[in-house]
């Protein structure tokens, strides 16, 4: 039976994949045309090809998948005509080609409203790859972008253009307010103001009347007699279906455009059917993708043995703008004297939320929330389910009142509870594949597809494999990884108890099977932690993570960057000279860090110990900037120099990095100590921080940059040096031991409980008893501290390593290339 | 005749050129192949050297380890992992591997390069 498919877009896709999983013995013979060049992509996340994913990270199978399917894959090959009588379809480039079934999947385009002046050129839509590349293109020009369309789209547009560089960016909608279809009046509100602190210029009832300018967009004037200079401007005001084949081809069309299609999904003629955005169900167009993949589902069921239809679906939406949760569900404005309405309002924190309840108080009818939107797969799946709700329904979105409830909120789900929208997966099927032994998330998202969509059932997919595995008798732990049934902490305990000393006998004593690399670079940092040997001894260097074994963090392409130690970030001349003069002679491009020193990118592995070697000979020594160990103690100038300076930051600076220097930790550490309360060296944003006072020195800790920037917290105030560094000795070491994997000390207070009280009571009352342990512990690791670089180059067996060919040592790797750029070279962009 | 008499075999290296539980890359002509010993269970593999992720030439410097007791190797740029044993993805990609047999032979190393595959 040959089946015919019309768009390869996000459902047409979804459809391939349904019917091949059907297609056991090879009854279906599947053909696919596709408008576009590519295949099928995500567009859904289509806007992070803005903040830096290929078209082939969107992709949503391979040109290879559909061939080692058999499936016959037409792309930049319209379809233009369908002859229902001798059932075949003609395409653009000639191809005629006989159905049994027609599956159409031609989705929508962006309506462009008739505003006169579209045509011009730096006016776009934004639907496809190929939109964003010509956006892009013209993007660099372009001062003032302006978005027509304060809808879902229209909003996720604006950001684009923000993120395309353009920070003079406007919103026009003509409604009275932002996304009316999915936000109250409030809600709207809130989500504007956190738009405009986004940057964003925002108008709202603001009705274009054309575009101005010549060939290209100048600007646009309103109805209103208004002007706003413009020059580049993005549509989106609405979609349009793809109908144009099908009515071409006498299929029934609605009104206001869309297939008209049954509960089966078939059109006016029984052997075509319309699915995705195309689709005209009872009236409505579903412009999401889960109501799409579910038509797909139905269709694949009529071909195989389902008598499944469709029956609606639910249009709640959760937005991924950066930066602004909403989401809104059920719903979301019934307001009929009935039902009840609870709203909470934090003006404050800009946070907006508000449920509808029955009369009765017993079920969640819908809602809005703005601001944060955690508690949304939770509430859609209350509301979905008619979950009866507590005895104080306010708690469903005052919550979060310890952790216990979100995960008792999975659990009074029933088992026919959708978990994964976009997937349609189950809560009973997520259960049943943890019984049947996939305990992990990622075991989960690989065998039910649960998760893979936005992704953003996860907390709950994690919650329901811990409770399962609960309810099966099995112990929960922050276990390492399916080597190790230990966390770090027990692993750190049990590795100093038994005295071992490398991976190998580490796995052996204590782990099975043969290590991986989660496992390895773990259990090499707490080996390096608490021995402190040179971390390439033999059998710990291919533990290392990559970075740690070849002592230089890699690159795209695959050169290293070299980063010498400048303590405190101060430097002499003469050694300035000589990291320019290894950078000329090595072809390395310099860069002034982030973290007040140079680093030197583009050198080639072989160059490295080379390199090394002459930065060592002029007294420099490795920055550990690859490792999961100290970088950095920034400095200000301090009293030396400054008219504020209360005490000399920068030598207090150099005797802490100095003090921990190579220090090994579950994640990296940086420190800074500020002169006085102006704190220009950020030690405030720092694992560790300190500042000067007139009385001595405040110790911060726990803060963190990064992409969850959290401010240090006050430990200990009026500190002299020595209690201030064996403060940080016990703070570090109780860090050390107790944290779990790949976790920054703000990540490790904030799970801690009682907080920072709880840790000053350890680190400054000694409530465990264990202070002068942790000191001496510290002292060890300080007094064992050696270059590591210098041990690699004096050992002829570990600069072996450092070749690219180990048949060819004296070659370099032909693939790194480089390109020019303001003078220095730069890293050629990968594909 | 066995796939074994007709492969013909590349010498790599020696035994000892190759750091236990690890890898290193050789090169076959344009060809960069990652080689790896895989001392903890006596057994050794060979790959293309280039993740096919991002196409970079690394994989020889990845760690490897075992899945299930399938033994694979993690790309040090963004950890996508692959079976030595049969150069699939294992973190659900599309992409996969191309794999060589290996043989040891008096203390030396070497690659199937070519034959019936
Ligand atoms: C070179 C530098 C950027 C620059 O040109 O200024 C840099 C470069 C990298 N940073 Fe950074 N970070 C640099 C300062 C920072 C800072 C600023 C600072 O230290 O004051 C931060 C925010 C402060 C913080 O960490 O709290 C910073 C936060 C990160 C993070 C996020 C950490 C987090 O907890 O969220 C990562 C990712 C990670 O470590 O997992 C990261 C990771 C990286 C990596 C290692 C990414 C990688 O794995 O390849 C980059 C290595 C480049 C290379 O090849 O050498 N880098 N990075 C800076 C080196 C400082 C130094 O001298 O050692
Ligand atoms: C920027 C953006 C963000 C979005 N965000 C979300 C979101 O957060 N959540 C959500 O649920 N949905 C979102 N959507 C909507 C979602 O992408 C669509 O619902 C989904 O893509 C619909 O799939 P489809 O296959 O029906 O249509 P499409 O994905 O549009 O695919 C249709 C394909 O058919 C092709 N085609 C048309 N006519 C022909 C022909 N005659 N011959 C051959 N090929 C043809 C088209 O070129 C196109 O490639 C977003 C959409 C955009 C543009
Ligand atoms: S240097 Fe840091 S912030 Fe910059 S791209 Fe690399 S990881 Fe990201
Ligand atoms: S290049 Fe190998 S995982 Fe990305």
């Amino acid at each position: 039976m040959r089946v015919v498919v019309v768009g390869n877009g996000m459902v047409g896709y979804k459809f391939c994949e349904k019917l091949v999983a059907k297609n056991t013995h090879g009854q279906f013979e599947l053909t696919v045309f596709g408008e576009e060049s590519r295949p099928a992509y995500d567009r859904v996340h289509l806007s992070e090809f803005f903040s830096g994913k290929s078209a082939e990270d969107l992709s949503m199978a391979s040109a290879d998948w559909y061939f080692s399917n058999n499936i016959q894959l037409h792309l930049g090959d319209p379809v233009q005509k369908i002859d229902r009588d001798r059932k075949t379809v003609y395409s653009h480039k000639g191809l005629e080609v006989h159905y049994d079934y027609l599956v159409l999947a031609t989705g929508s385009s962006a309506f462009v409203p008739p505003i006169p002046g579209v045509e011009k050129n730096g006016v776009f839509i934004y639907r496809t790859i190929e939109d964003l590349e010509l956006m892009k293109a013209w993007a660099g020009r372009a001062k003032k972008g302006t978005v027509i369309g304060g809808g879902l789209l229209g909003l996720e547009a604006a950001k684009a253009l923000l993120d395309l560089g353009i920070a003079d960016t406007s919103v026009i909608e003509f409604a009275p307010r932002l996304m009316p279809r999915q936000v109250d009046e409030l809600g709207s509100q809130l989500l504007q103001s956190k738009l405009e602190a986004l940057g964003l210029t925002i108008y709202t009832a603001k009705n274009t009347s054309a575009i101005l300018g010549e060939e290209a967009i100048t600007g646009l004037s309103f109805a209103d007699g208004s002007i706003l200079e413009s020059d580049m401007l993005v549509i989106s005001a609405g979609i349009k279906p793809r109908d144009e084949l099908a009515k071409a081809a006498g299929l029934l069309t609605g009104p206001r455009g869309g297939i008209v299609v049954n509960d089966l999904l078939q059109t006016s003629d029984p052997d075509i059917y319309a699915i995705g955005e195309c689709a005209l169900h009872n009236e409505m167009i579903y412009g999401l993708v889960a109501p799409g993949y579910e038509m797909a589902e139905v269709v694949v069921g009529q071909l195989t043995d389902s008598e499944k239809a469709f029956t609606g679906f639910d249009m709640s939406t959760k937005l991924k703008l950066i930066g602004v949760d909403v989401a809104s569900f059920g719903n979301p404005f019934i307001n009929d004297g009935e039902t009840r309405t609870i709203v909470f309002n934090d003006g404050i924190n800009g946070v907006y939320k508000r449920v509808n309840i029955s009369a009765d108080g017993k079920q969640l009818l819908g809602g809005i929330l703005v601001g944060d939107a955690e508690q949304y797969n939770m509430l859609l799946q209350t509301c979905k389910n008619k979950i009866v709700l507590p005895p104080n329904p306010e708690d469903i979105i005052l919550g979060a009142r310890g952790g216990e409830s979100q995960e008792a909120g999975v659990l009074s789900l029933p088992d026919d509870a959708y978990i994964c929208s976009c997937e349609s997966v189950t809560k009973g099927a997520i259960c049943k594949a943890v019984e049947d032994g996939e305990e992990t998330v990622d075991a989960i998202k690989k065998c039910t597809k649960a998760g893979t969509g936005c992704g953003g059932c996860l907390p709950m997919i994690k919650d329901l494999v811990n409770h399962t595995l609960k309810a099966q008798g099995k112990y929960i732990r922050n276990v390492i990884c399916e080597h190790f049934h230990y966390s770090r902490q027990e692993l750190y305990d049990l590795v100093k108890l038994h005295e071992l000393k490398s991976y190998e006998d580490v796995l052996n004593k204590l782990g099975t099977g043969d290590g991986c690399e989660l496992c390895k670079p773990s259990v090499a940092s707490i080996l390096a932690s608490l021995w402190n040997e040179m971390i390439l001894k033999k059998g710990n260097d291919t533990a290392q993570d990559s970075n740690d074994r070849f002592l230089a963090n890699i690159q795209k392409g695959g050169t290293y960057s070299v980063v010498p130690r400048i303590p405190g970030g101060e430097i002499t001349p003469d050694k300035l000279i000589v990291i320019g003069q290894v950078a000329k002679k090595y072809h390395l491009y310099t860069k002034i860090t982030g973290g007040q020193r140079i680093d030197l990118f583009g050198a080639h592995l072989s160059d490295l110990p080379l390199i090394w070697e002459e930065l060592i000979e002029a007294g420099f020594e490795s920055g550990h900037a690859y490792g999961k160990a100290l970088r950095t103690v920034k400095s200000c100038v301090g009293s030396t120099w400054c008219r504020f300076g209360l005490h000399d930051s920068v030598s207090f600076a150099i005797r802490v990095e100095e003090r921990y220097r190579g220090l090994r930790a579950p994640h990296k550490i940086k420190s800074a100590v500020s002169g006085c309360i102006r704190e220009c060296a950020e030690a405030q944003s720092k694992d560790f921080g300190i500042i000067a006072t007139e009385k001595g020195w405040n110790l911060y800790v726990c803060g963190n940059g990064g992409s969850k920037p959290q401010h240090a917290l006050l430990l200990a105030t009026d500190l002299d040096e020595e209690t201030c560094i064996r403060f940080i000795d016990r703070f570090l070491m109780f860090y050390i031991k107790t944290a779990d994997p790949l976790t920054r000390t703000a990540t490790w207070l904030n799970k801690m409980e009682g907080g920072i009280d709880y840790l000053r009571n350890v680190v400054v009352n000694d409530s465990l008893g264990i202070a002068a342990k942790l000191e001496e512990e510290m002292q060890l690791l300080v007094d064992s501290y050696k270059c590591e670089w210098k041990e690699a180059i004096e050992n002829p067996e570990i600069r072996k390593r450092f070749n690219h060919f180990v048949n060819a040592p004296e070659e370099k790797d032909p693939s790194i290339a480089f390109e020019e750029m303001r003078e220095q070279k730069r890293a050629k962009e990968w594909k | 005749m066995t796939e074994m008499e007709t492969m013909a075999w590349f010498h790599a290296c020696s035994v000892e050129d190759v750091p236990s539980n690890g890898g290193v890359c050789v090169k076959y002509g344009e060809e960069q192949i990652a080689l790896y010993h895989f001392t903890r269970r006596n057994e050794w593999y060979a790959t293309q050297n280039e993740c096919p992720h991002r196409r970079q030439m690394a994989l020889s410097r990845g760690m490897i380890g075992s899945q299930n007791d399938v033994p694979k190797v993690a790309c040090p740029f963004h950890k996508k992992t692959f079976s030595l044993v049969t150069g699939e993805c294992l973190n659900d990609d599309e992409c996969s591997i191309r794999t060589y047999p290996v043989k040891i032979e008096g203390g030396h190393v070497f690659i199937g390069v070519e034959g019936i595959v």
